[in-house]
Parts: C-alpha cells; sequence; structure tokens
C-alpha cells in the first residue's frame, strides 16, 4: 500500500478554479460521477419529425399501464375460488363466480376511481401495442432497422410479441365469459401442439381446463415476469438510441455523418414531457367518457355458455381470422391426430409472418451486401420493393384481421358468414399479391413525379397564355435544398454477376448463394427511376437556348 | 458472408461511409442548412409575453383540473349515474374523475409543448457521428485484456476443468425445467371421459330439475348437465367438468334425420323418440356452441362458425371445426325422466394428439 501522502478531496488551491455547483448536485456528484457521465446527454440533440413520436406513444402508455396497474393490485385477487357476489351490482347478487371476477366487479363498482383506472388500463394497453406496431411499421418502411439498428430492432420485435402476450394476459384475469371464452380457444390450440400438447395443456391450466390454478399462474407473469422484461427491454431500447443516435430525414444540411436538431435539454424535456402528458390526458378522457371492457355485462366465465358477436381485444383480431377462415383439415396417421385445422392458422401463420419480419433486416442486408451505417432515412418510395412487401404484409394481417370479425360484418352488413368467410379464404392470398403490385406502382409512379419536379420544378398553378392562344402551367425551378432532398438518396442497382467464368476459365467465386442472392437483388432493385446530373445539366443547358 | 473474394460489381456498396463527394458544380450537392428564420416571440417581445401568459394560463388549467378531481372523488357518489347525450347512462363519478383529470393533463402537457414551442430556442443544432465500431487501439487493447484474462484463468491450459465445466453447464437447465414437474398431474385419459355414465339424469342447470320428455317438443333447444355434476364431491370440479360433460338436447322428427341407413338407426336408437343430446362443447377448440336453427337444425358456434348439422349426426357442414358434434346416447326411465344409456362414445372437445 502506497502512503497517502496527497488528500484524494478538499484540495483548497484547485477547488478555487472549479465551476460552482450546488452541494446536493456536489453531493451526488462525489459519489455518482454525475457531471462526467451526464455531460453529453444534456445538450443531445434530437431530429424532428412526426413519425419520430409513435414510439413516444408507446412509451408514455406503457407508464400510465405500470401506474393504473399498480392501483388495480391493491384491489385485484387472483383466485378461482368460487364465492357468491354480495356488491353494488345488484343483477349479479348472488350469482356464483370466481374470486378475480368477484374483485374486479369491486373495482367497478365500490372502488372509487377503480372504474376509471380499469378503463385507463385497458384504452393504454390498446394504444400502448398500437403504438408499438405503428412505430414498428415506420421503422420498417424507412429503413432505419438498418446497420447499426438491427440489434434494436430485435429488441423492438421482441418487445412488440411481449406486448402482445401482456395484453392478452391482462384480458384474461377477470375471468368473465368474454376472456374465459379466450383461454378456452387458447387451451385449445396448445391441446393441437403434436406430441407435448396434452402435457403442455395439464401443466399448464394445473389439470383440466379451466382448474384452479390458471389465473393466479397468468397474474404473476402479467405483473411481474413480463413487464420485468419489458422494462428491461424498454431500457436497452432508449440507451441504445441515446447511444447510436436518432436517425433523420435527408435535408439541407442534413447528412449521414451528422444530426441536426433541437438539444434534450430544455427543448426535448418540454416536448416529450409534455407529449406524455397529453398521452395521460387522451387516455384518461378516453376512460371517462368511452366505456370498455364492461365485464359485468359478459358475466362470471362458464365453459357452457357463450354470447353471440364474441370478440378479442383489437390484437388478437388475427389470429381469430386466422382460426375462421382456415378450412377444417385434420389427419388421424397411427392412432394420434394432427389438427392443421388449428395449427396452422395459430401457429405456423403468425410464426412465419413475424419471424419474416424480425429477420428482415437481416435478409435486406445480404441481398444489398451493404455493410455501411445507415443514419438518414429512406422515402419509402425508393425503395419500392421494400415497401410493396410491407404493404403486402399488412394486407395479409389486415384480411386476416378482418375475418376475425366475420360474424360482425355478416350482420351489420346483411351478408352470408359463409360467403365472407370464403371471400376472405380468397382474399388472403390474392389480397397481398395486389397490394404488392399497387403499392409498388405507386411507389415508382411517385418516383418519375420527383424526377419531374427535379428536372422540370415545381407546378405553380399558374396558367399562362401565350400570344398563340396555347395555354401552359408555369414550373418553378425548386430550391437546392429541395433538389437535395429529392437526390440524396443511393439508387441501389441490381447485383450484376459477370460470366460464368472469366476469360482464363476460372470458375466465378461464391457458388449457388451468391446466384441466389443476384436473383433476389434483381428482383428487388432492378425497377428504379434515376435522375442523373447529367439530365439534369443537359435540361439546364436546353433552357438556356430559348 | 464476405465480399472479400467477390468481383468488384458484387460487392456493391462494400464497407466504409455514404459521404458524397459533390463537385461544386453539382446541382444536386448539399446547400448547407438553410439560414435561421427567427418566430414572431423572438422578434416582438409583445408576442413573447403572450405565449408566457397561455402557457402559464394552461398550467393554471392544469391545477384546476386536478383540484376538481380531488373534489368529484370526494363528493360525488360512486353510484351516481347520469344521463349524457350520445354517452347515454354513465357513472357519475367515473365521468367526472375521467374529464378532471384527462384536462388537467391535456392542460399541463400543452403547457409545457407551447412553452417550448414558442420561447424556448429552436435554432438547430449540429452534432456529429461516429461509426459505432471501436477504434483500433481500444480494440487491440480490449482483444489483449480479454487474452490476458482467459490466460491466467487456464482456461486453455486445463482441459478437464473446461469440458467438465462445459458438461455442467449443458446439465444444469434440466433442473429448471424438471423442477416444474408438479405445474400438473399427468392427463391420462382424463380427456376421454366426463361424468355420463348408465342411468345419469339428464339436469336441467337453471332449475336443477331432471329434464322428462315431454319438456322437450320439436324446436326447443334445452341444456342439461349430469345429475353428479351437483353433489357435493364434485364441487371443486364443478368447472373442469361442466367443461365436458355440458350437453344441449333437441327434438328431431324421425323424417328430418339425414345420412346412411345405418347413420340414421343409430341416431334414432340414442334418441327418446327423437329427444337426442349432444355434447354442446366445439370439436374445434372447444367453445360452447350455440346459436340454434330451428328449421334446418343447423348448430353453429359463435367463435369460429363451425356449423353442426345436428339431423346428419352432428356433421360439420362449414367452418373450421373436422369433427362431428359426439352424440350422447340417452333414454327414458320409469319416472319418465330423461337418462343417458352410456358416457359419450368418443372423447368431446377440440382434438388432441393422442386422441387417434
Amino acid at each position: 500500500m502506497s502512503a497517502t501522502t496527497a488528500p484524494l478531496t478538499g484540495d483548497k488551491d484547485n477547488e478555487a478554479t472549479e465551476t460552482k455547483t450546488d452541494p446536493v448536485s456536489r453531493w451526488a456528484d462525489e459519489r455518482l460521477g454525475l457531471y462526467k457521465g451526464t455531460k453529453s446527454l444534456i445538450r443531445k440533440v434530437f431530429p424532428d419529425h412526426w413519425s419520430f413520436l409513435l414510439g413516444e406513444i408507446a412509451l408514455f402508455s406503457f407508464i400510465l399501464i405500470l401506474l393504473s396497474g399498480v392501483f388495480l393490485t391493491l384491489w385485484f385477487k387472483p383466485s378461482m375460488t368460487e364465492v357468491e357476489y354480495h356488491g353494488s351490482y345488484y343483477p349479479l347478487n348472488g350469482v356464483s363466480m370466481s374470486e378475480a371476477f368477484a374483485s374486479t366487479l369491486n373495482i367497478s363498482f365500490d372502488v372509487r376511481a377503480g372504474l376509471l383506472m380499469r378503463q385507463v388500463h385497458h384504452w393504454a394497453a390498446l394504444i400502448f401495442i398500437m403504438a408499438i406496431m405503428v412505430h414498428s411499421l415506420r421503422i420498417f418502411f424507412t429503413g432505419a432497422f438498418r446497420k447499426p439498428r438491427e440489434i434494436n430492432w430485435l429488441i423492438g420485435f421482441t418487445l412488440m410479441i411481449l406486448g402482445l402476450l401482456e395484453g392478452f394476459a391482462g384480458y384474461s384475469l377477470p375471468d368473465d365469459l368474454l376472456s374465459g371464452t379466450g383461454l378456452r380457444i387458447a387451451s385449445g390450440v396448445v391441446l393441437a401442439i403434436p406430441i407435448v400438447g396434452t402435457y403442455l395443456s395439464y401443466f399448464l391450466f394445473g389439470g383440466d381446463f379451466p382448474g384452479h390454478d390458471f389465473i393466479p399462474r397468468l397474474f404473476t407473469i402479467h405483473v411481474l415476469l413480463v413487464p420485468a422484461l419489458i422494462v428491461g427491454l424498454v431500457t436497452a431500447h432508449l440507451i441504445l438510441v441515446f447511444v447510436q443516435k436518432h436517425t433523420q430525414w435527408a435535408g439541407p444540411g442534413k447528412t449521414n455523418e451528422n444530426v441536426v436538431g433541437l438539444p434534450f435539454m430544455p427543448v426535448y424535456m418540454a416536448k416529450a414531457g409534455g407529449f406524455m402528458f397529453v398521452i395521460f390526458g387522451v387516455v384518461f378522457l378516453l376512460a371517462g367518457l368511452v366505456q370498455i371492457n364492461p365485464i359485468w355485462v359478459y358475466g362470471p366465465y362458464t365453459p357452457d355458455q357463450i354470447s353471440a358477436g364474441s370478440q378479442p381485444d383489437w390484437y388478437i383480431g388475427f389470429l381469430e381470422g386466422s382460426l375462421r377462415m382456415m378450412p377444417n383439415w385434420e389427419w388421424n396417421l397411427w392412432g394420434h391426430t394432427i389438427s392443421f385445422n388449428v395449427l396452422i392458422p395459430s401457429l405456423v401463420v403468425p410464426g412465419i409472418l413475424f419471424t419474416g419480419y424480425a429477420l428482415w433486416p437481416f435478409f435486406e442486408q445480404w441481398v444489398t451486401g451493404d455493410k455501411r451505417e445507415h443514419h438518414i432515412l429512406d422515402r419509402p418510395r425508393n425503395r419500392p420493393t421494400r415497401t410493396a412487401i410491407g404493404v403486402a404484409g399488412i394486407t395479409f394481417y389486415g384480411v386476416l384481421w378482418l375475418g376475425g370479425g366475420n360474424d360482425l360484418i355478416a350482420t351489420h352488413f346483411h351478408l352470408s358468414v359463409e360467403a365472407l368467410t370464403w371471400t376472405f379464404r380468397v382474399l388472403v392470398f390474392v389480397g397481398p399479391v395486389i397490394a404488392f403490385w399497387c403499392t409498388k406502382r405507386i411507389a415508382l409512379g411517385l418516383q418519375r413525379r420527383d424526377k419531374d419536379k427535379i428536372l422540370h420544378g415545381r407546378e405553380t398553378g399558374i396558367i399562362k397564355v401565350s400570344l398563340d392562344g396555347e395555354f401552359s402551367e408555369v414550373h418553378e425551378p425548386l430550391s437546392a435544398g429541395e433538389r437535395y432532398r429529392l437526390t440524396a438518396h443511393e439508387v441501389q442497382k441490381p447485383l450484376e454477376l459477370g460470366p460464368a467464368t472469366d476469360e482464363n476459365g476460372v470458375p466465378r467465386p461464391g457458388g449457388r448463394g451468391l446466384r441466389l442472392r443476384a436473383k433476389a437483388s434483381k428482383a428487388m432493385f432492378s425497377d428504379h427511376v434515376e435522375t442523373t446530373v447529367e439530365e439534369y445539366k443537359e435540361l439546364e443547358a436546353g433552357h438556356g437556348h430559348h | 458472408m464476405s465480399t472479400d473474394h467477390l468481383p468488384e460489381s458484387v460487392g456493391g456498396a462494400g464497407h466504409g461511409t455514404l459521404t458524397k463527394d459533390a463537385a461544386a458544380d453539382d446541382p444536386f450537392k448539399d446547400p448547407g442548412l438553410p439560414e435561421y428564420r427567427p418566430r414572431v416571440t423572438d422578434l416582438d417581445p409583445k408576442a413573447a409575453k403572450r405565449a408566457e401568459r397561455q402557457v402559464a394560463l394552461l398550467f393554471l388549467i392544469s391545477i384546476a383540473g386536478l383540484v376538481g378531481s380531488l373534489f368529484c372523488y370526494t363528493f360525488i357518489s360512486n353510484t351516481a349515474v347520469v344521463r349524457v347525450t350520445g354517452l347515454g347512462t354513465v357513472n357519475a363519478n367515473n365521468l367526472a374523475l375521467g374529464l378532471c383529470l384527462g384536462f388537467a393533463f391535456l392542460a399541463m402537457g400543452s403547457g409545457a409543448i407551447h412553452w417550448a414551442r414558442t420561447l424556448m430556442t429552436d435554432v438547430d443544432l449540429v452534432q456529429y457521428r461516429h461509426e459505432m465500431k471501436s477504434d483500433p487501439e481500444a480494440t487491440a487493447e480490449a482483444v489483449s485484456e480479454w487474452k490476458q484474462g482467459v490466460a491466467d484463468s487456464g482456461f486453455t491450459k486445463y482441459p478437464l476443468i473446461r469440458r467438465s465445466l462445459l458438461t455442467a453447464m449443458l446439465v444444469l437447465p434440466l433442473p429448471a425445467v424438471w423442477l416444474l414437474r408438479d405445474l400438473g398431474p399427468m392427463p391420462k385419459d382424463r380427456l376421454r371421459h366426463t361424468l355420463w355414465a348408465k342411468d345419469q339424469k339428464l339436469i336441467n342447470p337453471n332449475t336443477k330439475q331432471p329434464l322428462r320428455a315431454e319438456d322437450i317438443t320439436v324446436g326447443t333447444l334445452a341444456l342439461a348437465n349430469p345429475e353428479q355434476i351437483y353433489s357435493p364431491e364434485q364441487k371443486e370440479e364443478f368447472v373442469d367438468q361442466l367443461a365436458k360433460a355440458a350437453v344441449l338436447v333437441v327434438r328431431l322428427p324421425q323424417n328430418a334425420l339425414k345420412g346412411s341407413e345405418e347413420q340414421k338407426k343409430q341416431q334414432w336408437d340414442w334418441s327418446v323418440d327423437g329427444i337426442m343430446a349432444f355434447s354442446k362443447i366445439c370439436t374445434h377448440v372447444g367453445c360452447p356452441v350455440a346459436l340454434y336453427e330451428q328449421q334446418t337444425h343447423h348448430m353453429l358456434c359463435p367463435c369460429h362458425q363451425s356449423t353442426f348439422d345436428l339431423s346428419d349426426n352432428g356433421r360439420v357442414i362449414f367452418g373450421p371445426a373436422a369433427r362431428s358434434l359426439p352424440q350422447l346416447p340417452i333414454t327414458v326411465n320409469a319416472n319418465g325422466e330423461l337418462v343417458a344409456v352410456s358416457d359419450f362414445r368418443q372423447p368431446v372437445g377440440p382434438s388432441f394428439w393422442e386422441r387417434g
């Protein structure tokens, strides 16, 4: 151990030159290194765009879910013990129900602000999942998932799946007729899993469905396990946004090497903090004005009853539709049953859809071979194939989702539910193809429009009549900034393989993987509209002659 | 896949950055940040003062809403209802709290945003990005530190330790799964049996009285549970048993039956003069079937619209269910009450792997 000749602190000479700080911050700094830890964060610059708020909606509704959820746990009893209800809601007086359902009634009718908090919790959850999905699509369509943000894409994807699970778990806890029916369907899906399904169902439910164990187990998952994972992943998600800095749109002065915007302190603290309260306000107004999940109307769960027009929360609708439109295929082989009618719609289809979505950034990087960092967002039109695939995916999901409401559509519009189901069975395949084609055409059309604007300028709406009586519209040249904004993106060209062997007869390296990549590249990047500097200059020169 | 061995054109964009080396006469070059255009609040002190008052007003509204919510919580009864046009009759306490807190939060949020937009700086700042990857010195340092650590541990030097540790790590997850065994009992043949058995009376779940043959006429749809389900020893398992045993009872005229002669005969034999009991549990994923079309004898499951023709052995005529609704053979006892002949002859409810 060395001799302690110099004191660690309290050097009077040094202190004189130090910045004056208040005693509390100094106390914290001496223990946490507060100043060096936060100095670069305080004035961190964030770019501005409305689409960057979608993730914030998810974050702030999640905060509200946590707060209202804690309130609800103070009264909710996660128990399937049968009790006889004697509370303020007279129509269910004396009815036998689980303690979970009875305590939810209690929260709704006897705890002041209980109904409000239940409705805040439910509305915020619906908004949370909606915001995650739209935010995720924003990332997809603008290519914000590209290097270096692939890990954050996967974190966000995991959060989306966790959000769906968490939502379904919470929806099931009150043990009402509607959510109990949802669990019954879930148990049927688990039973359909080959080999282990029956065991899995008995382990999950602690025996026969519904048993007495499931609600307490689901409660722990809903209030502890999944929220802890979500909080952890949200933290990681945000840290990465800070560390990697936010993407931005191309524009004058905005390049791939910089980030242009306003400082976190004070502008984004005020704007984001304010936005949080705006979200809170909207959710509280919804909770006060628009009834949601009136479980007392549904009644307690009992496995022999159901109401017509049963619908899950919106984000489970696509699974419901998928189950509804599947033909009734089932195989009996060597004494075993394989229920394709349940497995395909509830596990295989969402499995493929979500896995494909999660892996898209890696697929795209493999096709382009592009290993550079990208911080400038793509305008969706400039990546027509990616955009078209995205819209095809949305269409596929949308048809499944509509299919989940086929009974309500049928009763509202006086249509036959069978005819509707057949329509959806066809649309689920045809719809995405049409959507792909249309989107790609629209994207290329928009590219041509951009080209037109770059070369000929903006339409002013001013009509000129020449001396000969000819009408023409005055075009105004774009500003240099606008011209840059429209031309800043790279035009991705399809991969050219060249001859299979070079002039010395040496075969081209790469093999089958490379040929596959070239095919994918051709499919994705063959169609594009390019505006070159030469075209522009030629036209400019042409104008000079007039 | 590495791009190193690929022909020039294949490597495509490759590594590096996206900087455009724009020539001076490039018409598409970046003109740089546009000149700052001040807002009215930057130029006019009166406008700034006005904005200040607006922000403060919003914060005051927020205070009013927050305090108002305390007032509503305390003084509006939780059971009071109020009729509001467009909303119908709603809980007054809930409505008042929602409005107070909703507008309080909205005012607070818009106040902060209005402040940021009108009075805080809106001069764009520029910060530079740095590639995420570590610089060569940091990389070299980290790698050498790591190597030193590995060397110090002797991980490579002592293969016995290494291999036994890795094996231990492979075994580690086993208890994590094994210890969950008591989550539930083995399924055994529980999915194959219900509480129905010979001479079990069909009990009306609403009146708890046995169903009698004369109660059921053509067009009636009745529900029934086995008598045993109401016995004290079944109290614990009531809901579980109900999820398997619930049946619906209808009466069909003999000439309505469809299918082969053999099928028609069996269906009729399992009935009491056309009174038939079918499992109420859908063979798709287990929802209770519920919507009965008297004229066609079709039974629809509201969950996924599987439709069963009760006049044709409960055959599936539409939807995702793959198997017919099982029929429970019933007869009538000496007192004229409907009773089961036996349990269902096949498992009821959704399919499962072992069902066969």
